[in-house]
């Protein structure tokens, strides 16, 4: 049984500048207990989609089954099994760390003694049993996170969307936050993920859909994506613009090396991973070319991004809008 | 549960979530009540003796209506900024990706904020008797008075709602309702006697449902009202505040929830 079915999504904006299609014919399925990863760049259309399977946002055309349940008829059944963590923390400021999640937990209609009970054990497992007793406002980044998605977990759901879950955390906070949603993962917990990063995909999702405009340009593991792209690369740049030719021939004897003659930098695929570099680094140094910085880099959404589409994630695109 | 008592329920979680921000946050109320005491001490003692009530009375018995409704008309814009920041931050999205009843942020909203506007009330009447505001008539007329005002609460708190729900961001909301309460309480009969007034805008003020509101007010404690006299809208100020207060609710308050019901849109 599919833990979210999706076909044919459409969501157009109307603003009086003209229409936006955030969403032009989403199809996508992810298995009940396993993990999809929504990849791709602002604007992409990844937030009106959480938001459309959410029940926050309606289709203008496609349907999509939750949990067996269909959004747009049985929303509040839908809503009964799912937890949603958002890219800004939606808690209340006001409130304790302890009093917004007894608050959801009573709005999620659980009773108020198992509301309380919850809360206890959330705020254990999410380290804020110091701070639960201070009003959220005086709460760090992190912990702000981490009680916004303690508040989506609060009803126990049975499938879990999270929205960018670490845009803006700190290495640390980062990593933390993926331990809480591997735990989730763990307890059979099915997944939507939304983020910029290939590698947080990489970490956490099963199956990965990288999305442009609105549309699903490609799917499959991060390791089918990566192959996609060519894998990892050799990135040198030499210190003198004379020694680039020779640097070019030494490099790719047969091509396939990409020159950006400002920067004096130049890349190549590099599927014998680190030992190609070390060998490249010892042939240009028995040549006698002086290099200012070598390195071996992993394939990075822009790379997935410029393979895919031919332009990068950055590019500003003229339609697009914020989501 | 039955249907009604999720209605109930969670239409009194919101309202208590709402009424916490007070304490948290005590500058608000604190500034609000300080803002009409200031407006108190300033027309009772600066302006006041400048203005001379046709027909004679206590300038501090004429004025105290008005500054009780000025109030609770700029209530209207505290429940505006509440919205917007409830928008904004993200958490009416997390209210309505819960199984929760979907009456229960407007329904709490509405609750809470009239606890709040009633509460003000209460320190603006003790503030009122402390300069020697008085009430001659009897408890009958007194609660009739009250029973207006908090109507009349409730009326332009549906406002801010929707007013909250149209703004995109707090800052505008705050603007956006001074630039609509200011006018509508400074040309009325809240301060001055409207006789004084150009004709154009005397005609605005005689129509206007602050005049009306406190006018009725003013009959209802017995304190001196020289609008009564002479004009349509000054004789019948209690039937028209009553008329105002039900135009204004059945025209903002459909309006209001059809826009928060769109938010999905």
């Amino acid at each position: 049984m599919a833990g979210i079915e999706a076909a044919g999504l459409v969501k157009v904006y109307r603003s009086r500048r003209g229409q936006a299609r955030a969403l032009d014919g989403v199809d996508l399925t992810v298995d009940e207990g396993s993990v999809l990863g929504l990849l791709g760049p602002n604007g992409a259309g990844k937030t009106t989609c959480v938001r459309i399977l959410a029940t926050l946002l309606r289709a203008d055309a496609g349907s999509a089954r939750v949990g067996g349940l269909d959004i747009s008829r049985e929303a509040q059944q839908v809503r009964r099994l799912i937890g949603l963590s958002g890219q800004y923390a939606a808690i209340d400021e006001n409130l304790t760390g302890r009093e917004n999640l007894w608050m959801f937990g009573r709005l999620y209609q659980l009773p108020s003694a198992e509301a309380r009970r919850r809360a206890d054990e959330l705020l254990g497992r999410f380290d804020l049993e110091d701070a639960a007793d201070r009003v959220s406002k005086t709460y760090s980044g992190g912990m702000r996170r981490r009680l916004d998605l303690a508040s989506a977990l609060i009803g126990r759901p049975r499938l879990l969307f999270l929205d960018e879950p670490t845009t803006g955390l700190d290495p640390r906070s980062r990593l933390a936050m993926w331990e809480v949603i591997r735990n989730q993962v763990a307890e059979g917990v099915t997944v939507l993920l939304t983020t910029q990063y290939l590698e947080e995909a990489d970490e956490l999702a099963d199956t990965i859909a990288v999305v442009d405009r609105g549309r699903i340009i490609a799917r499959g593991t991060a390791a089918q994506l990566k192959r996609q792209v060519g894998g990892e690369r050799i990135e040198i740049v030499v210190r003198d613009p004379g020694d680039m030719g020779r640097a070019t021939a030494l490099l790719g004897p047969d091509g396939g090396v990409t020159v950006d003659e400002h920067e004096r930098r130049l890349t190549v695929a590099a599927q014998g991973g680190a030992q190609q570099l070390v060998d490249v680094v010892r042939d240009l140094g028995d040549e006698g070319i002086a290099v200012a910085d070598v390195g071996l880099r992993r394939p990075t959404l822009d790379d997935v991004f410029l393979e895919l589409t031919g332009h990068g994630a950055e590019e500003p695109l003229p339609e697009r809008v914020a989501t | 549960m039955s249907a009604v008592r999720v209605v109930a329920t969670d239409g009194g979680i919101v309202a208590w979530r709402n009424l916490k921000r007070i304490p948290r946050i005590p500058e608000l109320a604190i500034f609000a009540i300080l803002q009409s005491i200031m407006f108190v001490l300033l027309f009772a003692y600066v302006f006041g003796g400048a203005i001379p009530l046709p027909g004679g009375g206590s300038y501090k018995e004429y004025l105290m209506p008005g500054i009780f409704i000025q109030t609770l008309g700029f209530g209207s814009i505290t429940t505006a900024i509440g919205m917007a920041d409830d928008l904004q931050k993200g958490l009416i999205d997390r209210f309505r990706s819960l199984p929760m009843a979907r009456s229960a942020v407007l329904s709490g909203r509405t609750v809470s904020d009239l606890i709040y506007n009633a509460c003000l009330l209460v320190v603006l009447m003790a503030t009122g008797l402390a300069v020697g505001w008085r009430v001659h008539n009897g408890i009958g007329d007194f609660l009739a008075a009250v029973a207006l005002m908090l109507g009349f609460t409730l009326a332009m708190l549906w406002i801010g709602v929707l007013l909250g729900l149209l703004v995109p961001s707090v800052e505008v909301a705050q603007q956006l309702g001074f630039l609509v309460i200011f006018p509508l309480t400074f040309v009325s009969n809240a301060f001055v006697p409207i006789q004084t007034l150009p004709s154009v805008l005397q005609t605005f003020a005689e129509w206007n449902p602050f005049s009306a509101l406190v006018s009725a007010c003013r009959e209802l404690f017995g304190n001196p009202n020289p609008f009564a006299a002479g004009t349509y809208p000054g004789e019948h100020s209690i039937v028209l505040s009553v008329i105002w207060i039900v135009v204004l609710l059945v025209v903002f308050a459909p309006v209001a929830v059809h826009r928060y019901q769109a938010i999905d849109r």
